[in-house]
């Protein structure tokens, strides 16, 4: 099997926006995902696939097909659920998945379904887990999400927000759970998103090629050296890409500790106002934003720079649609934090 | 068709050429597009690349409306039965790992389908998820797109455009042009050899890169290919480092064909806003036919010595000089039309409704409610169980029963690609001294109508007329980044070209028709024509004209809406809308929500009544 590495997060020239999204959401998944839109060839699905080498290792039930998590008996799935209340369950440590869910991928697949295999060979009923069981716990990824089919797009929307998935299928009745960080990347150019779908992400990145020369000659001369010798490439990069994934570890150690001020909730609340966000939503991610960064950045109490720096990827999507507005989201968020903030 | 173009040999040249530097890495290449009609040129293209490629290299042909398990695999239901257990078929894109496919009519690819391909040239991978089974496969392949489309229009996706490091344009080459040294088998295979020693040094990239921003390509896609590229023709040319030559044939080869803006020949700026490209597009000078030729002579002598910023100028000059004709011309008209012709017109996710349609795969889920079962699938689906299902029906003993069972889980319905998605056509009379605000009301309302049909999923085009012609400033989209990105400053004033506006409106409705989808046509204009058919002033020709056009839209039965942007409604809009049996709507103080409201009410009305009529 082709075992060509990824290309290193830490080796992506510039796209500061994107790869910040991807750092707070691996801080804390309960931010709800990143929907990456943006032009051509700018490296948006290299930096998701990228991600999973950031992710710290997780301690999950030996042998259990959905994740779980041997410290919270709440929340497993069937089998796990029934395990003894004090003794605690063998368990094992794994890389946080990153699964990828292909266009073209078949419901069965994305749900589960019997086992087919066991069925013919033995004439058993057995439930196959599908991509969301082994999402669970992790990320799933979509790229192209805005050619999705309506259907996987209807199932994915209920299961997100139930975090359940459940599943009657040949008289066989499975639910377990699934809960997961989604990741979404397309072109605009495609189409748009369905409001239901987009209000899933927790931030939105718009993504643009580089117009400077020098950015550009760089990203070509990395890629070029890439592709031309991944392993050694990979190697040249490993110190680098250490140093990105210990300051995620220790972020995700911090981030119950970082503290958020009253008078900066309410600076949050005054902004989501201002912009005219809908719902608790955009102040809730842009607080759990807000956390992760000052988490990233080494600091236990968040401040006004902290918001700043989150405001946008946070609510950019949660703006009602101004069409007659010539300005896009992003200028219009930048708008009213000037007035609130100053320039 | 009388011209004389010197270029077709040079054209040619550069075609083979093109097919042997994909020919000594295809995969890393992603593949080619080759546009040009069906005919011994392209049939030679293909032979001549064909020959160039070990023999054992596999090509094969993928019809385009291919199903999902055949383009990526599934459960071979015949294999599965026989044996017990569960067999895996792989699909054409793994069946030609390490080869070539032929895809046809390329630009009538659906996005769906061009969004696999994509992923697919992205990892090199097929990740099969279908059908209970999970599994991945090797799959490099180089991807040969025939595209035959005719007009602008009509390309392939963009998802693929973006992928594939070539684009040829063979439409003018001639029979009579295809006379080259073409490289041998062995030859590439030198080249092959040779590639992993040649280095890239930085001036190259440099100049490549440089020569990116010049011409308004964007995606760093095309200068990382460019830069391979590079290295293919030096490799190819027995050389161990790339030179000048090889770095000015790789940005003709890959950064020309996919030029934006026309390059400031100055020292090159990177583009800022819409208005310094048009600013350059504007300045620039026509180049000379014989540039390329020169260049490639000048720097056959070799020049190790020409200093980066020499390269980055020479790099630039051969590539502006090896833009092809048509594109050409539209560049210097100005940078407005770019955002079109960086994307195909097909975009979106096929919408699907259960009641009409063609077909375009199934589903599991339960007939009726409009939705038809599709028994053929059904029945795949129910067969892989049927040992499982009898011994669980018959007990111990029993006679066992060879009746097919199917249960409620195997049943499949048609998904049906919606027919009666609409393209609403604004068609805005650009002359005279309203034009602007207008044109305003009408992207007002174009905009409006996008951010409103996400459910929908319909589509707006806009065309607007003055001077001597009609522009179609934006091809049908649902993507509202587009609309606001292509409708910028539109100078107003001019004559009253109606029967042109008419005419590109018709156009554009017959394609929608085409693609299955339910044009309208909305229309404003005060109806007063002054330029005919031919761009020539005189009111009374052209008001004839633009009723002769009228009745043809009359005739292939467009559904239209004539809003009366004039002060006091005028006889003459009035009698143009009889003509082509529009709905008739004076709209005198309108604004974009006013208009896009109008639109929508009687859209909806004017759709229900021709399909009660059809």
């Amino acid at each position: 099997m082709s075992a060509t590495p990824d290309f290193p997060f830490a080796a992506i020239v510039g796209q500061d926006e994107m790869k910040l999204a991807l750092m707070m959401v691996a801080v804390d998944p309960t931010i709800g995902g990143v929907l990456v839109f943006g032009d051509r060839g700018t490296g948006k699905s290299t930096a998701v696939r990228a991600l999973a080498a950031l992710l710290p290792k997780t301690r999950v039930v030996e042998g259990c097909p959905y994740n779980c998590d041997p410290e919270a008996p709440a929340g497993s799935c069937a089998s796990c659920g029934e395990l003894p209340e004090k003794k605690k369950p063998k368990s094992r440590l794994i890389h946080v998945p990153v699964v990828d869910l292909p266009l073209g991928a078949t419901e069965d697949r994305v749900v589960g379904a019997l086992d087919l295999e066991r069925a013919l060979t033995r004439g058993e009923k057995a439930f196959e887990p599908g991509l969301l069981a082994r999402a669970h716990r992790g990320f799933l990824y979509i790229d192209e999400v805005n050619l999705l089919e309506d259907h996987i797009v209807d199932l994915l929307l209920d299961v997100a927000a139930s975090g359940e998935n459940v599943v009657e299928r040949e008289g066989l009745s499975v639910r377990h759970p699934a809960r997961f960080v989604l990741v979404g990347s397309g072109n605009p150019e495609e189409g748009e998103l369905r409001p239901q779908l987009l209000d899933r992400f927790g931030i939105s990145v718009d993504v643009t090629t580089p117009t400077d020369l020098a950015q550009r000659v760089e990203v070509v001369r990395r890629r070029d050296a890439f592709e031309r010798d991944p392993a050694a490439f990979a190697a040249d990069w490993k110190r680098e890409e250490t140093k990105h994934r210990r300051r995620v570890t220790a972020a995700r150690k911090r981030l119950s500790d970082v503290e958020v001020p009253h008078e900066v909730l309410e600076r949050i609340a005054g902004l989501c106002m201002a912009v005219g966000t809908d719902g608790l939503r955009g102040e809730l991610t842009m607080m759990r934003c807000a956390r992760a960064f000052a988490a990233l950045r080494g600091k236990t109490v968040v401040d006004e720079s902290h918001i700043r720096q989150v405001a946008v990827s946070s609510l950019r999507h949660r703006l009602r649609r101004d069409p007659l507005d010539e300005a896009g989201s992003a200028v219009r968020i930048e708008r009213v934090l000037e007035e609130t903030f100053g320039p | 068709m009388t011209e004389q173009r010197p270029d077709q040999t040079d054209l040619w040249r550069d075609a083979v050429l093109a097919a042997a530097v994909l020919a000594v890495d295809p995969a890393r290449f992603g593949g080619v597009i080759v546009r040009a009609c069906p005919g011994p040129v392209r049939d030679q293209w293909v032979a001549a690349f064909h020959g160039m490629l070990p023999p054992e290299t596999p090509m094969r042909k993928m019809p385009m409306h291919i199903g999902d398990s055949r383009l990526l695999g599934g459960l071979d239901l015949t294999a599965t039965l026989r044996a017990g257990k569960p067999i895996l078929e792989r699909g054409l894109l793994a069946e030609t790992d390490g080869g070539v496919i032929l895809l046809p009519m390329a630009e009538r690819l659906p996005p769906s389908v061009a969004g696999r391909l994509a992923g697919v040239l992205d990892r090199g991978v097929v990740a099969l998820q279908r059908d209970g089974l999970a599994a991945r496969y090797p799959a490099r392949i180089c991807l040969v797109a025939l595209d035959e489309g005719l007009s602008e229009e009509e390309r392939p996706p963009s998802a693929l455009l973006d992928r594939l490091a070539f684009r040829l344009d063979l439409t003018h080459v001639s029979i009579r042009d295809t006379h080259c040294d073409v490289p041998d088998r062995a030859a590439i295979l030198a080249a092959r050899r040779r590639l992993p020693g040649i280095q890239t040094d930085d001036p190259v990239i440099e100049a490549l890169c440089a020569a990116a921003l010049a011409l308004g390509v964007s995606s760093m896609r095309a200068t990382v290919f460019a830069t391979q590229a590079a290295r293919a023709i030096a490799a190819l040319g027995g050389e161990e480092r790339v030179s000048d030559a090889d770095v000015a044939a790789a940005a003709r080869l890959v950064l020309a064909p996919r030029a934006t803006q026309m390059p400031d020949m100055e020292p090159p700026a990177p583009p800022e806003a819409d208005d310094a490209d048009a600013a350059d597009a504007a300045n620039a000078e026509e180049p000379l036919p014989d540039l390329a030729e020169a260049e490639r002579e000048e720097s056959e002598t070799d020049g190790r010595d020409a200093s980066g910023q020499d390269l980055g100028t020479l790099t630039v000059e051969s590539a502006a000089a090896a833009i092809p004709a048509g594109l050409l011309a539209q560049l210097q008209q100005g940078p407005r039309r770019t955002g079109a012709m960086n994307s195909s017109g097909k975009a979106g996710a096929v919408a699907t409704a259960a009641r009409r349609g063609r077909p375009i795969g199934t589903r599991r889920g339960d007939p009726g409610g409009g939705s038809r079962l599709n028994v053929v699938e059904t029945l795949r689906a129910a067969a892989p169980w049927q040992p499982l299902r009898r011994r669980e029906k018959a007990g111990p003993g029993t006679e066992p029963d060879r009746s097919i069972e199917v249960r409620r889980d195997d049943l499949r319905i048609n998904r049906l690609k919606h027919r009666s998605e609409t393209t609403t056509i604004f068609v805005v009379d650009a002359s005279g001294s309203s034009a602007l605000q207008r044109l305003g009301e009408a992207k007002g309302a174009v905009e409006l109508l996008l951010a409103d049909c996400y459910i929908r999923r319909d589509r707006v085009a806009l065309i607007a007329f003055r001077g001597e012609s009609a522009e179609l400033l934006l091809p049908p989209t649902r993507s509202l980044v587009r609309a606001k990105r292509s409708v910028s400053a539109l100078p107003g004033g001019g004559g009253t070209p109606l029967a042109a506006g008419l005419n590109a409106a018709a156009t554009v409705a017959e394609a929608a028709r085409r693609r299955g989808e339910t044009p309208i046509i909305v229309l404003l204009t005060d109806g007063r024509a002054n330029i005919g058919l031919d761009g020539k002033p005189g009111r009374a020709r052209a008001q004839a004209d633009a009723k002769d056009v009228a009745r043809h839209l009359r005739s292939i039965g467009v559904p239209s809406m004539l809003v009366d942007s004039s002060r006091r409604p005028q006889e003459e809009a009035q009698v143009l809308a009889a003509e082509m049996d529009a709905v008739y709507l004076p709209l005198p103080y309108g604004n974009a929500a006013a208009l896009s409201d109008a639109v929508r009410r009687n859209a909806d009305g004017v759709v229900g009544a021709t399909h009660a009529a059809s």
